[in-house]
């Protein structure tokens, strides 16, 4: 019984993380998948998000914190959409030069972007507080929760161990609800706007450019709107990892697991297709995870056995566009066919 | 400050040699590697086990002079080329090659990916701790005449680089081979209507752009007298830019883009904060990317 | 005199879209073809046929008596025909020399000779031999087109619009260049919009429209005929 709770627990964590990168992923469906937008700079929001929200709702800069700004003590409410609009608006900013570039070279400027984002959030301490990072970001409802909890075992202290096990993980059930909640909401609003006018729009630009731009469409402008729309939703993302982590740091944004996982996410599920993303999210992570058990069954340091996931991550990646490039779901019908020549 | 101009020089020829591979195999296969970097990587750990294995086998180990190696370097090195040469080819074959015919944007997720699964495969192998070329640092020794100074290796490298450059030159310019390549990257249609054979053409660029990218790799852990794996991936932004700033396809671009880059970069510090080095070559790229997007000496 | 090209019945097209709607014509040895006609007609799309640029939906072509119909364009060049389309023609950072040789790279022998006889045909050519094409006129980029077609000793050319763009003496020239080569012994089919021209210099012509044959006739008679003249030569 301990291990079945045991599992429990475990894919409750799990499934936070897993249901953040969902986020990520339908963030990049957004960008790629409905629009053609190669976006490799998804770490680069992710932080931005999680930055924001760890200065609206963080504690104020402590003793040993070089911050200037932050720590406005705000609900995570406000955090969650202060990182989406903070995201969206840097997204903005970096669109408007670069997205009129070509797909190769929009590629290359948005791993500059995030590499340069990431080097601000090493070297301007008086904004992140560098590479200490921003600390003791308070988790949404935690203390009521929490005290819950405590009062409730407290208050029942011949429960079978298992019991309490489960019961004490009990935040964590909240937090996991509030994932979903959250992913739930974003995957209905962008399938609604996907079957807009706007969507259709984008289906169009997509199928043709040119044809929709001498229809008069403005595409740099839908570009745009793509662009920010998905970065709001990984700014989103990033808010809720730094609340469940309670601290980031530059080194939770490297390309590997704010970038590259994302996009073997979605090639996985599916692009062009919301439910393909969020199962590609799923299904990689649980790889991930999986290959965590596995690969600690080698009598191997860690830092190979961290190569070794990623390499297998890589590999798989390769095989998927060698022998299935439409992914588990591929794209929805109706949507115009970008991954066929 | 002349100083700065000389490791400005050092480093871009470093860049110069990783570009000019980028350089190639962008004009003629019209996609960006993004593996490059690693594959560079690649080739400085196939030198370090070529190295300590000419050791091994009783090679003379004495220093040639002033620099810090002797044979064993040298043989590791023309042995990595050739072997960085051929694990390039064999990528191409095995992935790239089966991925031409679809959207060339599958090509670049999957350079990505080759790069992250070699960058790790270092990592696996090796492990993330620096491994050193050589031991204990060289001086600096002054340079007549001039108030800088410079390190025998450091001389070497760019002597060998621009020998190296030269030999591309050559090459390109008047042998068979480097003509059809020049050809290839022009016109590829017309290429394949007079008979070029188009896959050799490609396995050559890879071998050229493979070889040279293990010189790079090399010279930049000569340089800094160990190498890690993420050697290459950290140099890619800087390497990009310069294929950018001379032009895609233009391999004297890549020189002279290397070189610009790597005296900005080394330049830059006097102004900015080290940390933001390569946020310069970046920046050098957008503004060429918006103001000028064939580059300095590419074509239109 | 027999006949060395052929292209019997052609339908061809781009995908769903049919231009060409059962073609036939002829190019019989030394002689020099025109095909004319207005815009759309399907001139380009039947010399891309003819190449093996285009695989036809119905019809054959054939050359010397051997049917080319599903060979590609390298091919082609071995059985002696070479096409020299109206864009993208030559490699543009290559020398006027580098090109020529590109259009020898199957041959192991005789360059020098045929280098020679190109530069005969275009001395201009010689003497900026060491020139980048890319920097070339539009007439002399031409004649790198063409001479770099010469360089694989065709039997027959095919020449798709090689006066296009270009101001009326170069055009002249280069339809005179055109009669030169036919000369010396290569068979030629050309597509022009310089109808006039083309037709006076021509053995033979064909006036396509629509995707069908209009009218066959010798040059002269096509050049006299009213109808043609009215409808076609502007006249």
């Amino acid at each position: 019984m301990d291990t079945l709770v045991g599992i429990v627990n475990y894919i409750v964590f799990f499934s936070i993380t897993a249901g953040i990168y969902a986020i990520l992923s339908l963030g990049l469906n957004i960008q790629w998948g409905y629009t053609g937008l190669f976006n490799i700079g998804i770490a680069g929001f992710f932080a931005i998000g999680a930055y924001t929200s760890a200065l609206i709702c963080g504690p104020q800069p402590g003793l040993i914190d070089w911050r200037v700004v932050g720590g406005y003590n705000m609900p995570f409410i406000f955090g969650l959409l202060g990182g989406m609009i903070v995201a969206g608006i840097a997204a903005a900013i970096i669109s408007l030069p670069t997205l009129r570039l070509k797909e190769d070279y929009l590629a290359i400027t948005t791993v500059g972007i995030a590499e340069a984002i990431r080097l601000i959030a090493k070297q301007e301490s008086w904004l992140t507080n560098g590479v200490w990072g921003i600390n003791n970001i308070p988790a949404p409802v935690y203390r009521p929760i929490s005290n819950g909890i405590d009062g409730f075992l407290n208050a029942h202290p011949n429960l079978p161990g298992w019991m309490e096990s489960l019961i004490g993980n009990g935040y964590n059930w909240f937090f996991l609800f509030l994932v979903i909640a959250t992913l739930i909401i974003f995957y209905l609003a962008v399938e609604r706007i996907i079957r807009s006018p706007w969507g259709r729009v984008l289906a169009a630009i997509r199928e043709d450019e040119t044809v929709a731009q001498t229809s008069g469409k403005n595409v740099f402008g839908f570009k745009v709107q793509s662009m920010v729309l998905g970065a709001m939703l990984m700014g989103a993302g990033g808010s809720l990892y730094a609340h469940f982590a309670m601290s980031v740091g530059p080194n939770d944004f490297k390309p590997l697991l704010g970038t590259f996982i994302v996009w073997v996410m979605l090639i996985a599920g599916g692009s062009g297709n919301n439910k393909g993303a969020i199962l590609g999210a799923f299904t990689i992570w649980g790889l991930w995870a999986g290959s965590d058990f596995l690969v600690h069954l080698l009598p191997l340091s860690d830092t190979r056995v961290a190569a070794l996931r990623i390499i297998i991550i890589g590999l798989l990646l390769e095989l998927i566009l060698l022998r299935r490039p439409r992914g588990l779901l591929g794209e929805e019908k109706g949507i115009s066919k970008l991954l066929e020549r | 400050m002349l100083q700065l101009v000389i490791y400005g020089i050092v480093w871009g020829s470093i860049l110069s040699l990783g570009g000019v591979g980028l350089s190639l195999t962008y004009g003629i296969m019209g996609f960006a590697n993004f593996a490059h970097g690693d594959i560079m990587a690649l080739g400085a750990y196939y030198a370090l086990v070529l190295a300590a294995f000419s050791k091994h086998i009783g090679v003379p180990s004495f220093t040639f002079g002033p620099l810090s190696f002797g044979f064993p370097m040298l043989i590791a090195i023309l042995g990595s080329m050739i072997m960085t040469a051929i694990t390039a080819a064999l990528i191409d074959k095995v992935l790239f090659k089966r991925l031409r015919k679809v959207q060339s944007i599958i090509l670049l997720i999957a350079a990505v990916g080759v790069s992250f699964s070699l960058r790790n495969l270092l990592q696996f192998v090796w492990g993330p701790q620096p491994k050193y070329y050589f031991k204990g640092i060289q001086i600096t020794r002054k340079i007549p005449g001039v108030a800088a100074r410079i390190k025998p290796d450091e001389v070497f490298i760019i002597a060998i680089s621009f020998l190296f450059a030269l030999g591309v030159h050559f090459f390109l310019k008047y042998t068979k081979v480097g003509k059809a390549m020049r050809a290839t990257s022009d016109n590829p249609s017309l290429a394949s209507t007079v008979g070029i054979n188009t896959e050799k053409i490609i396995t050559w660029t890879w071998a050229i752009g493979g070889s040279l990218a293990a010189a790079g790799g090399i010279f930049a852990g000569i340089e800094n007298r160990f190498i890690t794996p993420p050697l290459g991936w950290n140099m890619l932004l800087p390497i990009f830019a310069a294929v950018i700033l001379g032009g895609i396809g233009s391999p004297y671009g890549a020189m002279v883009g290397g070189l610009i880059i790597g005296l900005s970069e080394e330049l830059s510090t006097a102004i900015i904060p080290t940390a933001y080095k390569p946020a310069v070559a970046f920046a050098i790229m957008i503004i060429m990317l918006l103001f000028r997007p064939r580059g300095l000496f590419g074509r239109g | 005199m027999s006949t060395i090209l052929r292209a019997d019945n052609i339908y061809s097209g781009y995908g769903e879209l049919e231009i060409l709607h059962g073609v036939s014509i002829e190019v019989n040895e030394g002689e020099i073809v025109s095909i004319i006609g207005p815009n759309g007609s399907g001139k380009s799309t039947l010399m891309k046929t003819i190449a093996g640029h285009l695989e036809p939906n119905q019809g054959e072509v054939i050359l010397k008596k051997e049917s080319i119909t599903s060979l590609k364009p390298d091919q082609i060049i071995r059985q002696g025909m070479c096409y020299v389309p109206q864009e993208d023609n030559i490699f543009p950072s290559l020398t006027v020399r580098e090109n020529l040789e590109m259009g020898a790279f199957t041959r192991s022998d005789g360059f020098k000779e045929y280098v020679q006889d190109v530069f005969r045909i275009f001395p201009t050519l010689k003497e900026k031999r060491r020139q980048k094409t890319a920097t070339l006129s539009g007439g002399q980029q031409q004649m790198v087109a063409i001479g770099l077609a010469l360089m694989m000793d065709p039997s027959v050319l095919l020449l798709d619009e090689p006066t296009a763009g270009l101001a009326p003496n170069l055009a002249n020239m280069i339809l005179k260049k055109a009669k030169e080569i036919n000369e010396s012994g290569v068979s030629i089919l050309m597509v022009e919009q310089n109808a006039k021209e083309a037709l006076s210099m021509s053995d033979r012509g064909y006036v396509l429209a629509m995707g069908k044959k209009q009218y066959e006739d010798t040059g002269q008679a096509l050049l006299n005929n009213e109808e043609v003249g009215q409808l076609y030569l502007g006249a």
